[in-house]
């Protein structure tokens, strides 16, 4: 059993320890409307982190998921403008187009050779521009409620737990299908197996440019995901998904992701989402202004990578 | 025009852990001469030349430079009194000039500290102009820009700037065509009208007769001949090899064990290898042989689609097939272990059963489940690692804690799980202690008996001839020689350092 205990990821004893901090300085996170909130307004970073963790593993960086999260907010309420009958429609279109910005993302990478950190870059600034250019720089158009549902409603009235947000229930399927997919197929174990070592990979039949796409798609799909949750609590804004991708990174390297690839689950990936969350609550319980948790996120993330390694070298890895 | 001793080794002592690199080895130059060193892979030849350089300084042993004790600590020591190596990796910069190439690091300057570009061109063009007007390049050309051999002509004038009495070349010919091979020894035969003494490895024996006052042949770590002339080439190559090959190998094939051919290529090319016809046999091991770069390693990449022929046609069981990626040719039924095992085999950070897994994975469908892909089931590769004997604390451990021979052993069960009809072992025991070489060397046999055709490439050649049936011979990208089982070193080293000569002259 203590072996076991030694191999345990670290980031859910810091999940423990936070969620304890929290509970202390205020009850009102142990009540259900206080812990399902918080999990709802972690279920956004939760889904990006777990489809940035698609590329981590492959070996590369998504940076345009926060620029695709603002493009399909704005797009979404451009496109929609407050008719409730359009929504489904908006909704494929916007997950269409997540599946073309991934599939961009990886050409570009397997048939350019352009490193993976240099495509998506490329790709942030141009849906930034698109999206700047589409709603002339000001938020336009209105999300109608419908749309709204997934990140705004709550169930009620239900036993034991009261209240459930939709926006979790969103988060527990798309999460277990990513998990499902990284753990419990052949498709999951060639995407680490290309992130661990592409050559050997490749020549034990691998295939690497498919690999990739799908891992880029997972991560664009995931950011369309994200963005219609965070339109439907936090509205439409021209800045909504700033700085998200960079979020997504540090939560997945927080849960332990190997940064180049090879190694990460996830599990820890959600894990690390919600100590980022938490540590963000924390600091606004404590009554930290905004930018301080700019201050901690930085540090968080080079903290995480500095243990991780440190882990490694003592276990021999 | 032979002068003066020039730099004196004598009794060489160079331990590495676990292995005596160099054994009392005693090692001279005089003006005025070429002193070709020659040996096998691994025989000591290039750790020799880094203890006179001071890349590595000698256990036991001493130094003698014009008469004078030396213990160079740094190669920087050494290029300073007059010793330059010219190693087969160049050390120039692609994207500065020549001149700036040959100033590298000592730059002359004027006052405040500004470059003095002039002194660097005239400079560079007095070296240049000792070739007289074969360079076919100047000062102000960019490294980047010249072929090969034109790059070597700047390492070259690099050690000539430097004034260097004693050159080291290592293998200088390795990448070079036949015009720039001459081009070469001319430079050579010029050098020692200058009265700078060069050593000259290689193991090409024309190369030896063309250029070579003396032969020293160095073997496992020890002198094994000194020739004050250059004798016979028999009398190199016997020295070179002459070991025999014990019951370290498996017996080879009875006849009946040999099928029908499993894999044949007519006329396969590319850049790197032409006109191979090759039938490779069920049952059959077929070892390769040749000197490094003779198209061994691309034969095997071509096979196996890393870098396709562009010409000619494979079958696999007598079905046409096109091997332009990995995945093809692993499809049709290839397999290949690459030769750099870490690089190319392993995912350090996977398990053992995730090493083993990964090519029934890549074959299955992408949602399939992992541990029972159709061509094997977690507990099918678990018996394919107990039947190797693989020893590992745990299969669900990362499989860099393995050591060589186990990983190899995991890579082999990778290939098994698809059950291919052709093997390929690229350098199979590179890097692996003594006693699982017999492992893997009967591993590669019982694969054959199996009904596999198993092909061989080492760079090891008592290894060829020890577990081939048949020694398929390649000099210059193409195959020369063929010998059965039983074949001796010294044939197989004439044919594949002799070719050239035959090519030549028929």
């Amino acid at each position: 059993m203590m072996p076991r205990l030694k191999q345990m990821n670290p980031v859910f004893l810091v999940l423990i320890l936070l969620f304890a901090a929290i509970a202390i300085l205020s009850p009102y996170f142990l009540q259900p409307a206080g812990y399902m909130n918080f999990l709802k307004r972690a279920a956004p970073i939760a889904i990006l982190a777990v489809g940035q963790l698609y590329v981590i593993n492959s070996g590369g960086f998504d940076l345009s998921a926060g620029a695709l999260v603002t493009l399909t907010v704005i797009g979404s309420s451009i496109l929609l403008d407050g008719d409730a009958s359009a929504t489904w429609w908006v909704i494929i279109v916007m997950l269409g187009a997540g599946v073309i910005v991934g599939v961009a993302n990886a050409l570009v990478v397997s048939w350019l050779k352009v490193p993976s950190i240099i495509a998506t870059l490329g790709m942030m600034i141009t849906l930034s521009g698109i999206a700047l250019t589409w709603s002339g720089g000001a938020p336009r158009g209105y999300l109608p409620e419908n749309f709204r549902f997934f990140g705004r409603y709550l169930i009620k009235d239900l036993p034991l737990i009261k209240i459930l947000p939709v926006a979790v229930i969103v988060m527990v399927v798309v999460c277990a299908a990513m998990w499902w997919l990284m753990h419990r197929t052949n498709y999951g174990k060639r995407l680490v197996a290309m992130g661990d070592n592409p050559k050997a990979a490749m020549l034990a039949g691998v295939p690497l440019t498919e690999t990739r796409i799908v891992a880029f798609v997972m991560s664009s799909v995931s950011a369309v995901i994200a963005g219609i949750l965070l339109g439907g609590f936090a509205g439409v804004s021209t800045d909504v998904g700033v700085g998200l991708e960079l979020q997504a990174i540090t939560a997945a390297v927080i849960g332990g992701a190997q940064l180049l690839g090879g190694r990460g689950t996830v599990g820890a990936t959600i894990a690390g989402a919600l100590v980022l969350q938490a540590m963000f609550t924390l600091l606004n319980i404590l009554g930290f202004p905004k930018p301080v948790r700019d201050v901690v996120q930085g540090l968080i993330l080079i903290s995480a990578v500095v243990i991780a390694g440190y882990r490694r070298r003592r276990s021999g890895g | 025009m032979i002068g003066d001793v020039i730099f004196e080794m004598k009794g060489i002592t160079k331990v590495f852990p676990g292995i005596k690199a160099l054994d009392a080895v005693s090692f001279s130059a005089r003006s005025g001469e070429v002193h070709a060193l020659v040996g096998e892979n691994g025989a000591g030849k290039s750790t020799l030349m880094k203890v006179l350089s001071g890349v590595y300084q000698a256990e036991e042993g001493d130094i003698y430079l014009r008469g004078q004790k030396v213990r160079f600590q740094h190669p920087l020591e050494s290029l300073a009194q007059g010793v330059s190596v010219i190693y087969q990796e160049f050390s120039l910069l692609p994207d500065r000039t020549v001149a700036e190439n040959i100033f590298l690091g000592r730059e002359p300057a004027r006052r405040w500290g500004l470059l003095d570009t002039q002194r660097m061109q005239s400079e560079t063009q007095e070296v240049l102009s000792l070739f007289g007007d074969r360079h076919r390049f100047g000062p102000e050309t960019l490294v980047g820009e010249l072929d090969v051999a034109q790059q070597q002509m700047v390492e070259i004038a690099k050690a000539l700037s430097l004034n260097a009495q004693v050159i080291v070349m290592d293998e200088p010919t390795a990448a070079l065509n036949d015009t720039e091979c001459d081009l070469l020894f001319q430079l050579v035969d010029d050098l020692r009208g200058q009265g700078r003494s060069i050593v000259y490895i290689t193991h090409r024996m024309r190369e030896i007769r063309r250029l070579a006052d003396r032969v020293t042949v160095i073997k496992d770590g020890k002198v094994a001949a000194a020739f004050d002339d250059v004798p016979e080439t028999g009398q190199i190559v016997e020295a070179m090899v002459g070991r025999d090959i014990g019951q370290f190998y498996p017996e080879p094939a009875t006849p009946d064990e040999v099928g029908e051919a499993v894999l044949t290529v007519r006329g396969g090319g590319n850049d790197r290898i032409f006109d191979i016809d090759l039938d490779l046999r069920a049952g059959q091991i077929t070892g390769f042989a040749g000197v490094q770069g003779a198209g061994r390693t691309a034969l095997a990449l071509a096979l196996f689609g890393v870098e396709p022929f562009d010409t000619g046609a494979v079958t696999v069981e007598g079905n046409p097939v096109s091997l332009t990626t990995p995945r093809r040719a692993a499809r049709a039924g290839i397999a290949m272990l690459p030769g750099d095992r870490k690089a190319e085999g392993l995912m350090l950070m996977q398990t053992v059963r995730d090493n083993g897994m990964i090519s029934a994975r890549a074959f299955s469908t992408a949602l399939g489940a992992p541990d029972n892909t159709p061509m094997t089931t977690l507990d099918q590769m678990d018996q394919f690692f107990d039947a190797f004997d693989l020893r590992a604390a745990s299969y669900d451990v990362e499989i860099q804690s393995l050591s060589g021979g186990n990983q190899q052993k995991a890579i082999v069960a990778r290939w098994l799980s698809l059950a291919p009809k052709v093997l390929i072992f690229v350098e199979p025991t590179r890097g692996i202690d003594v006693n699982t070489k017999a492992g893997i060397y009967a591993q590669m046999r019982k694969l054959a008996q199996e009904g596999a055709a198993v092909m061989a490439i080492s760079s090891d050649l008592p290894e060829v001839l020890g577990i081939s049936d048949r020694v398929l011979v390649m000099s210059d990208g193409k195959i020369v020689a063929e010998f059965g089982y039983g074949a001796s070193e010294a044939e197989v080293m004439h044919a594949a350092t002799e070719a050239h000569l035959e090519l030549e002259t028929s």
